[in-house]
């Protein structure tokens, strides 16, 4: 009985943590563009060759 | 004449087709193209050509615009976001922004311009964010380097973009909350569902009771917007879907609450939350919009933001809206008088496309009213403002009705209409059952009202709408359609009368030139010297279109302002211009579109010049015959013949139509009972656009101005236009199949609930079955009906 509140509660915080990062990674825009920074990594970076 | 080889430029992938530069084997069509790709050689920037295979942007039609203005400290304080000794920073909207070479260019910007920090692409929104250092590299700088690249940024002051983008993620967290609890809420409801022991009961109420827990944010925060809505349609009374969705999630919360607080029973949170859950994801499937384009613009995009003014002995550019009559201002070729003023130049020609449709540039005097919105071509020109902005001639369109109607207030929405019907049914359904439950078993009677209220949720209605036009939203977008949003899609299906718009919506921008006579190749070389001497549209226009040259000189060169240009060629006088110039007898029917060359006073010919019709009008025009079509064109009467030919025989043809006429035509047709569609592409459009059902803003490339509108067309889909008229009628029809699928799940969970046997389990069961159903038999099916259209256009030729 015991352990099942306390998993359930264990359960429900992580999910709550999850929950949280995911809103807070619309607020911060990182939906806004889905295209750019997908092509941006392969970008070459030209200044380290030379 | 001779046909050349069709030779692509290196930078901007079109055909040359005049004069070609080539450099180390690569071809470029214009100066422009050369030009950035010397700038890009040179800071070793070539990795641009090799990302995509498009990338470059044509500069030929850039007009030179000047950005000086953009260094005012009134400008510069609405437009930049950061703004400090060392650091400013800018956002421009860019619309040229198409792949990934370009979001490289764009992002490697400190490396062509000495001061810029970072810049950073938007890739969705073509938005360009610029980190600068405005003791280095001014604004203004900035902006002309942007449009030397051929990256011209569009600049607005009053921007809306950002408030729109708030709204959908408010809606995603809502939806990610009802998502969250949901799933929980289900986790916990299975026990219960599997059977619990009875000395199991501490762990039930446990597990009852975090369900209310995890059902208050969703019923406080998620579903907030209904029952807004629901409070808000009541008072105005009317009925629309958001009031029997209210009703069922009302009474399923709290009869879950009473159950629960009772010991009665374990409550129907499940189904609620998953109920709000799938209404939000419908929600979210028809908030699809096109951020980077423009719907809603009034006149104020049209003009220039800053002009050039005469003030205290020095040219000073000040913004648009703060000119005065009486002020002096400076226009030069290629822009937009902004107010009504009187021409203080000599002489100059003024390009009223935007505002009349006529496609031929306007002679105008010294003392001349000129009218804002037309566009100057050639030398520049000094001006004397007569009105200001906002009283112009052109803006006083906007004062008329139609820019003032309210969006869709005019049509009743098929799904009020079904909703409104529903619950007066539920509704006596419910009074029904009430009386019997009354007479049979009294304390049976407040459960099975609440059943009722609660099964008769349209959640499955309300999910249909959203998904049909949603898919069908996508679908159009990914042939070049693009919907201002999915209601725009019911009033498409109602169409039956057609209305077109001709320059630029039937005819195609370019001009086509063709010489009618006979001149030998020599010859022609000498007419193209001659016109390249003259500024005259008509003269660019046959220079460009002659392929040879001459090395030969002219003398005795002599331009004749409104009649024509006279040179001698090897001893051959020489004389390009009107018909009386050139000495031609001959009555023409459509005179002003035609240029005639004598050699030695002997007529030799003439260039008849005219726009080019876009190629699948025709056959467009045949799969409409059934609606009522009609032309307004601005234009004078010369394209009559023309445009009778290609038009069925019933059509009705207007020429000379101000804006004010078109929209007055619209509204005309609308008396009669008619749904119009008004097909258009400028600003003199813009009244009808707004006036008629549906109004479609044709356009050939990113960045052009499209007048306010309900969608926007690229011009190389016109001839599917028929099809999307078709395939909006389908989505009609395959709304009103998933209405009845919906009804058919009502009517069962009614059964159930009617006699009394609703129990948790079955509600949980049959809600997510009714709206997986109806959304995945709506999604089938209009990918079903649109397979019809030919293939979709490739993501870099979308808008």
């Amino acid at each position: 009985m015991t352990i099942i509140i306390l998993l359930i509660s264990i359960s429900l915080t992580i999910a709550l943590i999850f929950l949280g990062a995911f809103i807070w990674s619309i607020r911060s825009g990182q939906y806004d563009d889905t295209y750019g920074p997908s092509v941006r990594m392969l970008f070459e970076d030209r200044k380290k060759k030379k | 004449m001779q046909i050349v080889e069709e030779v692509l430029c290196y930078h901007c992938s079109q055909s040359c087709d005049d004069d070609i530069i080539s450099i180390d084997e690569k071809c470029f069509c214009c100066h422009g193209c050369q030009l950035v790709f010397e700038i890009l050689e040179e800071n070793n920037l070539c990795d641009y050509y090799a990302l995509d295979k498009k990338p470059g942007i044509s500069l030929r039609h850039v007009s030179g615009e000047s950005y000086s203005y953009l260094d005012e400290p009134t400008i510069q304080r609405k437009l930049l976001e950061i703004n400090l000794k060392s650091l400013a920073r800018v956002s421009f909207y860019v619309p040229a922004v198409h792949c990934i070479s370009c979001i490289w260019l764009l992002e490697n910007l400190q490396k062509l311009g000495k001061g810029v920090l970072r810049s950073e692409v938007n890739f969705s929104r073509k938005q360009v964010t610029i980190d600068f250092n405005p003791e280095t590299i001014s604004l203004s700088e900035i902006a002309c380097l942007l449009a030397s690249l051929g990256y011209a940024p569009q600049i607005n002051l009053g921007d809306k973009r950002e408030q729109q983008n708030t709204s959908t993620n408010q809606l995603i967290i809502k939806l990610t909350v009802a998502g969250f609890c949901f799933g929980n809420i289900m986790l916990l409801s299975f026990p219960e569902y599997l059977g619990l022991d009875e000395n199991d009961q501490q762990l039930r109420s446990l597990f009852s009771y975090l369900n209310i827990l995890l059902a208050l944010p969703v019923l406080l925060f998620s579903a907030q917007q209904y029952f807004i809505a629901a409070f808000r349609s009541f008072r105005q009374k009317q009925i629309n879907i958001d009031v029997p969705i209210a009703i069922g999630l009302a009474t399923l919360f709290l009869r879950s609450l009473y159950d629960i607080l009772a010991q009665s029973g374990p409550g129907y949170l499940d189904s609620f939350s998953g109920l709000v859950f799938f209404l939000l994801i419908g929600r979210w499937f028809q908030s699809k919009t096109y951020e980077s384009l423009a719907f809603d613009r009034d006149y104020k995009s049209y003009f220039p933001l800053a002009v050039n003014k005469w003030n205290n002995e020095e040219w000073k550019p000040v913004v648009v809206f703060e000119l005065d009559a009486g002020d002096r201002i400076r226009i030069r070729n290629k822009e937009i008088i902004p107010a009504d003023s009187i021409l203080d130049s000599s002489e100059v020609f003024v390009d009223y496309s935007f505002v009349t449709g006529e496609s031929k540039p306007i002679r105008a005097k010294k003392g001349d009213l000129i009218y804002a919105g037309g566009r100057l071509v050639g030398e520049p020109a000094i001006l004397i403002i007569d009105k200001k902005t906002s009283q112009s001639h052109l803006t006083r369109l906007w004062n008329n009705a139609a820019f003032q109607k309210r969006e869709e207030s005019s049509y009743q929405k098929i799904i009020d209409l079904a909703a409104r019907r529903f619950t007066w049914v539920v509704l006596a359904l419910a009074v029904v059952t009430a009386i019997y439950w009354y007479v049979v078993d009294e304390s049976q009677l407040w459960l099975i009202i609440t059943s009722v209220l609660m099964v008769a949720c349209p959640c499955a209605l309300a999910l249909a709408a959203p998904f049909t036009y949603g898919n069908m939203l996508r679908v159009f977008g990914k042939h070049g359609f693009y919907l201002k949003n999915a209601d725009v899609i019911e009033r498409l299906a109602t169409i039956d009368a057609v209305v077109f718009d001709k320059t630029g919506t039937i005819t195609q921008g370019a001009e086509q030139v063709k010489f009618l006579g006979i001149l030998d190749d020599e010859e022609l070389g000498w007419v193209k010297l001659l016109t390249s001497s003259s500024a005259h549209p008509l003269s660019n226009l046959i220079t460009k279109s002659i392929a040879v040259s001459s090395s030969s000189t002219v003398t005795g060169f002599k331009e004749f302002i409104g009649k024509g240009v006279e040179g001698i060629i090897h001893g051959k006088e020489i004389r390009i211009g009107s018909s009386s110039f050139a000495h031609f007898d001959e009555k023409l029917a459509d005179l002003t579109s035609n240029v005639f060359v004598s050699i030695d006073e002997q007529v030799r010919g003439y260039f008849q010049i005219s726009a080019t019709l876009r190629k699948p009008i025709a056959s467009l025009l045949k799969q409409l015959q059934t609606k009522l079509i009609a032309l307004l064109s601005g234009d004078n009467e010369s394209d009559h013949e023309r445009m009778s030919s290609i038009f069925p025989s019933n059509a009705i043809l207007q020429f000379n139509q101000s804006p004010q006429d078109k929209l007055d035509f619209i509204s005309a047709l609308q008396q009669k009972g008619n749904r119009v569609m008004m097909i258009g592409d400028g600003l003199n459009d813009s009244g009808a656009l707004k006036q008629s059902d549906v109004g479609i803003a044709v356009t050939d490339d990113t960045g052009i101005f499209t007048p306010a509108c309900d969608a926007i067309l690229k011009g190389e889909q016109i001839g599917l236009l028929n099809q999307f008229i078709q395939l909006s009628k389908s989505a009609t029809t395959i709304l009103k199949i998933s209405f009845s699928i919906s009804f058919f799940y009502n009517v069962i969970a009614l059964a159930f609930a009617v006699s009394g046997h609703l129990t948790p389990l079955t509600a949980a069961i049959l809600m997510p079955i009714s709206s997986i159903s109806v959304v995945g038999f709506s999604s089938l099916a209009v990918n079903y009906v649109a397979q019809s259209l030919p293939s979709e256009l490739p993501n870099s030729a979308r808008l």
